[in-house]
C-alpha cells in the first residue's frame, strides 16, 4: 500500500513538473518563430584569438599591409568582397520603362547631399575600400579592401574625413586587426546610422541611440532585452548581406523580412494575420520614427552661400540643436516622433536617373509602385501590394532649367578655389565640373526644383503594446490612411448617398412615431392603461 | 377581458433572441462603421462576429420550426384588409375603431406587418446575410475569395442596416397600439394576449374549429386538449354571462 501511494505522488510530482515545463515554454513562444535562437541560449565564443597570430603583430606600414594580411589567412574572403554591392556601391537594376541600369551610391541622385561624383574622397570615407578618390579607382585589387571598418571590434578604428576611406592616423592597426570578429551594430552604424551628414539624418529609423536604447525605441535591439545586432535579421552569407535599401534598390528580391523569423502568420487572431496580406507588418508595429533622435525632413539647398558679415559659412540651430541653416547646404527642417506617411507599396520602385528629364514636379527621387488593385500577379515581386510606411524627404535642390535634369553638382574639395561649392559658393561653377565629372551636359542655367524621396521603414519596431490601434486608421476624422483613396477601408469610408438616405429614413420615422403618439394623446386614443 | 395564446415557446425563444442579436449587430455595426464609438473597434468586430454566427444559427432553426409547423403561411402577403388596416392606423386609432384585423392562432399578423415581415425574411436579412459573409470572407484581394472591391458589399450592408434601425424604431412603437399599451408585448413575453371582449365569441368559434374540425392534425398531449376545452367552455360561459349583463342593463334603462 505505502509503495503504491509512494508510486501516485511521484506520478503526480512527475506530471506536475512537465505541465509547468509546457507553460513556460508556451510563455516565452508566444508567437510562431522560424529560424531565429534565442539569443539567452546561445554562447557565441570565438574559435581563435587573433592576438596570438604573429603576422598581425609586425608593423603595418599602411592600411593595405593589414589587409594584405587578413587575406593571407583567409585567403578567399577578398572574391568575396568583391562581388557585393558593398563593394561596388552598384549593382544591376531592372527599372521600369528604362531597362537594365547598373545603379547604386556610385551613380545615383538623392535629395540630401544629391551624390558623390565629383566629391568621391570625402563622399568614400563609407566606403570599405581605400582609395577611391575619382573614377579610377581600382574595384580589382583585393588590397583596396578595408577589411577593419566592418570587423574592429576594439571601438578605435576610424576613417579620415576627406580621406577617400583611409583609416585617420591615430589608428593603431596591429591593435585593431588583433580584436576583430563579427560586425556588430557599431561597426554599421558607422556608415549607416551616421549617412546623409549626421546621426538618423537619412533613414529616420536608424540612429545611434539603437547601441544602447530602450525596448520603446526598438524591442529587438534593445539593450534592456533581446539585444539583437543587425546581422542577426541581415544574416549575412559569403559577404552578402541581404536587406536592400529601397531607396536605392528597384527589384524585389533580396530582402530581409519581418516573415523569415515571425512567419506570414504571427498573430492569433485571424483577423490580424489577414491583414498581413495587403499591410506591411511595419505599417502596425511601426507607429512613429525618429524616436530618440530627430531625422531630417526638409533639405532646401536653395537658400545655402548665405555667409556671415566677415565672409564665413555659418550655422544656425533649432531649439533641439539641430542645424536648420548651413551656409554650405541651406535651410533643414528636423523632426523626431514623427508619424510616418503612407504608400501602397509592392517591393519595386523606379528612380529619376541623373539623365532623367524632369516631367513631374515634386520629382520622386525613387518612385514606390503599388496600388490597392496591385495583386502582384501582373509583377516582378509576385506579391501583392501592401501598406507601408515611409518617411518622405522633401528637398529642394539644382536643376538645369533648359536640359530639364537634375544637377550633380561638385560639392567638396580639398582646398578652395578649385570649384567646389561647399569652399566657392558658386553654383554655376559647381554645376559645370560636377556633370563634368558625370559626364553629362550642362546649358550653363540652373534653377531649384522640389523633390521628394521615400523611405520606406523597418527599424525602430516598436513594442506591441504601441502597435496601432483599429481606430488609427479605421476612423473618419483622424485616419492615419486618409490619403490612400483608392479603396474602401470600413471604419473610414460611407457613400453620402446612403448615410443621407439611412438617416433620412430614421428621423422621418421618429417624427411620424412623435406626431402619431401626441395624436393619439390629444385625441383620448383608445389607449387604456393595463390593470388600473 | 380574455386571453389567447398566440405565440408558442420556440418562437418566443426565436423573436427574443433575434431581437437581441440585432441590437448587438445594429450597435456593433454601426461602431465599426464610424457612426458610434460604443465599443473599442476590436471588441465590436468580435462581437458583430459572434451575434452574426448565432444569428446564422438561429435563422437556421427558425426556418425549420416556420416549415415544420407550418407557421411560414402567416407570412404570406395578402391585400385582403390592407386598406383598412392602413386606415386604422391613420385614422380609427385616434378614434376608438377596433382593430380591423383580429388576431387568430392561424392568421396572427396583419396585413401591414405580413408584408413587412415577409420582406425582412425573404429580402433584408438574405441580403445582410449574403453580404456579411462576403464581408467576413472578403480577405482582400488575393485568397480564394476574391471580388474586386468591398465598396458595393459594404454600401448594401449598411443601406440594409440603415433599413434593419428603421423597422426597429416603427415596430418598438407599433408595440404601444395592441389592446392596451402593453398587451403587444405581455404576449410576446408570455405567450397569452389580452384581446377584446367582443372577439371572444371570434376566437372561442376558431378554437372550437381548430379543435373540432382538426384543421392541424397536431398530436396534441391530453392535457392540452382538455385546456383547449375548459377555454372553449369558459369562454362560452363569459360570453352567456355578458349577453345577459347587457340585457340587465338595458332593462335598467
Amino acid at each position: 500500500m505505502k509503495k503504491l501511494t509512494l508510486i501516485v505522488a511521484l506520478f503526480c510530482t512527475t506530471h506536475w513538473l512537465f505541465a509547468n515545463n509546457g507553460t513556460n515554454r508556451d510563455s516565452i513562444r508566444s508567437f510562431p518563430m522560424n529560424e531565429y535562437v534565442y539569443k539567452s541560449g546561445n554562447t557565441n565564443n570565438p574559435s581563435a584569438d587573433h592576438s596570438k597570430f604573429a603576422i598581425l603583430q609586425q608593423p603595418f606600414a599602411s592600411a593595405h599591409d593589414a589587409t594584405a594580411a587578413c587575406l593571407s589567412c583567409h585567403t578567399e574572403r577578398d572574391k568575396e568582397i568583391m562581388a557585393t554591392s558593398h563593394w561596388h556601391w552598384r549593382r544591376s537594376e531592372k527599372l521600369e520603362g528604362k531597362g537594365v541600369v547598373s545603379l547604386g551610391k556610385a551613380n545615383i541622385i538623392n535629395n540630401f547631399c544629391i551624390g558623390i561624383t565629383g566629391s568621391e574622397a570625402t563622399c568614400t570615407r563609407c566606403h570599405i575600400g581605400y582609395g577611391w578618390t575619382d573614377s579610377s579607382f581600382d574595384f580589382t585589387d583585393p588590397l583596396n579592401i578595408d577589411c577593419l571598418v566592418c570587423h574592429d571590434k576594439t571601438g578605435t578604428y576610424k576613417k579620415k574625413p576627406g580621406g577617400a576611406g583611409y583609416p585617420a592616423e591615430s589608428v593603431n592597426l596591429n591593435f585593431v586587426s588583433q580584436h576583430v570578429g563579427s560586425p556588430g551594430r557599431e561597426n554599421c552604424g558607422v556608415c549607416h546610422f551616421l549617412g546623409g551628414g549626421g546621426n538618423n539624418v537619412k533613414h529616420g529609423d536608424l540612429d545611434i541611440a539603437m547601441l544602447d536604447c530602450s525596448r520603446e525605441v526598438d524591442v529587438h535591439m534593445t539593450t534592456e532585452g533581446e539585444n539583437m545586432s543587425c546581422v542577426d535579421c541581415h544574416i549575412t552569407e559569403k559577404h552578402q548581406i541581404p536587406g536592400k535599401v529601397y531607396a536605392l534598390s528597384s527589384e524585389n528580391k533580396n530582402r530581409t523580412t519581418c516573415e523569415q523569423c515571425h512567419t506570414d502568420k504571427p498573430h492569433q487572431s485571424t483577423i490580424l494575420n489577414e491583414h498581413g496580406l495587403r499591410v506591411a507588418c511595419q505599417t502596425c508595429h511601426i507607429p512613429e520614427y525618429a524616436k530618440a533622435n530627430g531625422t531630417k525632413m526638409i533639405w532646401d539647398w536653395s537658400t545655402a552661400g548665405r555667409l556671415d558679415e566677415h565672409g564665413n559659412p555659418m550655422h544656425e540651430n533649432d531649439a533641439d540643436g539641430n542645424h536648420n541653416y548651413l551656409s554650405i547646404k541651406g535651410n533643414f527642417v528636423y523632426n523626431d516622433h514623427v508619424i510616418p506617411e503612407y504608400f501602397w507599396f509592392n517591393g519595386i520602385a523606379n528612380h529619376q536617373l541623373i539623365t532623367d528629364k524632369i516631367t513631374t514636379i515634386p520629382v520622386q527621387m525613387n518612385t514606390l509602385y503599388g496600388s490597392y488593385n496591385d495583386k502582384g500577379t501582373h509583377q516582378k515581386s509576385h506579391a501583392p501590394a501592401k501598406i507601408w510606411p515611409v518617411k518622405v524627404h522633401r528637398g529642394k535642390q539644382i536643376y538645369d532649367t533648359v536640359n530639364m535634369t537634375l544637377i550633380q553638382p561638385k560639392l567638396w574639395d580639398k582646398e578652395s578655389g578649385k570649384g567646389a561649392y561647399w569652399t566657392d559658393f558658386d553654383w554655376n561653377k559647381a554645376a559645370e565640373l560636377g556633370m563634368a565629372a558625370c559626364g553629362l551636359p550642362y546649358s550653363g542655367v540652373y534653377g531649384f526644383v522640389e523633390t521628394e524621396m521615400y523611405w520606406p521603414l523597418n527599424h525602430q519596431v516598436s513594442p506591441a503594446s504601441e502597435s496601432l490601434k483599429c481606430i488609427d486608421c479605421h476612423s473618419r476624422p483622424n485616419s492615419r490612411l486618409a490619403s490612400l483613396n483608392d479603396f474602401y477601408l470600413p471604419g473610414r469610408d460611407f457613400n453620402p448617398i446612403v448615410e443621407t438616405a439611412g438617416v433620412s429614413f430614421i428621423l422621418v420615422s421618429i417624427i411620424g412615431i412623435a406626431f402619431h403618439a401626441f395624436c393619439r394623446i390629444v385625441f383620448g386614443g383608445k389607449c387604456k392603461i393595463d390593470n388600473p | 377581458m380574455k386571453k389567447v395564446y398566440l405565440y408558442k415557446k420556440f418562437e418566443r425563444f426565436w423573436h427574443w433572441g433575434q431581437s437581441l442579436l440585432i441590437f448587438a449587430l445594429l450597435i456593433t455595426g454601426f461602431d465599426i462603421h464610424g457612426t458610434t464609438h460604443f465599443f473599442e473597434y476590436s471588441q465590436a468586430m468580435a462581437i458583430h462576429n459572434i451575434s452574426a454566427w448565432a444569428f446564422l444559427v438561429l435563422i437556421v432553426f427558425a426556418i425549420f420550426w416556420h416549415v415544420t409547423t407550418d407557421e411560414w403561411k402567416q407570412y404570406l402577403p395578402t391585400a385582403k384588409n390592407m386598406k383598412a388596416q392602413l386606415d386604422y392606423y391613420l385614422v380609427g386609432i385616434f378614434a376608438h375603431a377596433p382593430h380591423p384585423v383580429k388576431k387568430r392562432t392561424l392568421s396572427k399578423l396583419n396585413p401591414l406587418q405580413r408584408i413587412t415581415y415577409f420582406a425582412l425574411k425573404i429580402v433584408i436579412i438574405p441580403t445582410m446575410v449574403i453580404t456579411g459573409l462576403m464581408y467576413m470572407y472578403f480577405n482582400y484581394p488575393i485568397l480564394e475569395f476574391e471580388i474586386e472591391s468591398l465598396e458595393t458589399v459594404a454600401i448594401i450592408h449598411t443601406m440594409g442596416a440603415y433599413l434593419l434601425l428603421t423597422f426597429l424604431i416603427i415596430h418598438l412603437y407599433l408595440i404601444t397600439t395592441g389592446h392596451t399599451l402593453t398587451s403587444n408585448l405581455k404576449a410576446m413575453i408570455t405567450g397569452w394576449e389580452v384581446v377584446d371582449d367582443e372577439d371572444v365569441k371570434d376566437i372561442v368559434e376558431e378554437a372550437v374549429e381548430v379543435t373540432g374540425l382538426k384543421i392541424r392534425p397536431i398530436s396534441r398531449t391530453r392535457q392540452s386538449h382538455e385546456e383547449l376545452e375548459e377555454l372553449v367552455l369558459n369562454a362560452l360561459h363569459e360570453t352567456e354571462t355578458k349577453v345577459k349583463n347587457k340585457k340587465l342593463k338595458g332593462q335598467k334603462k
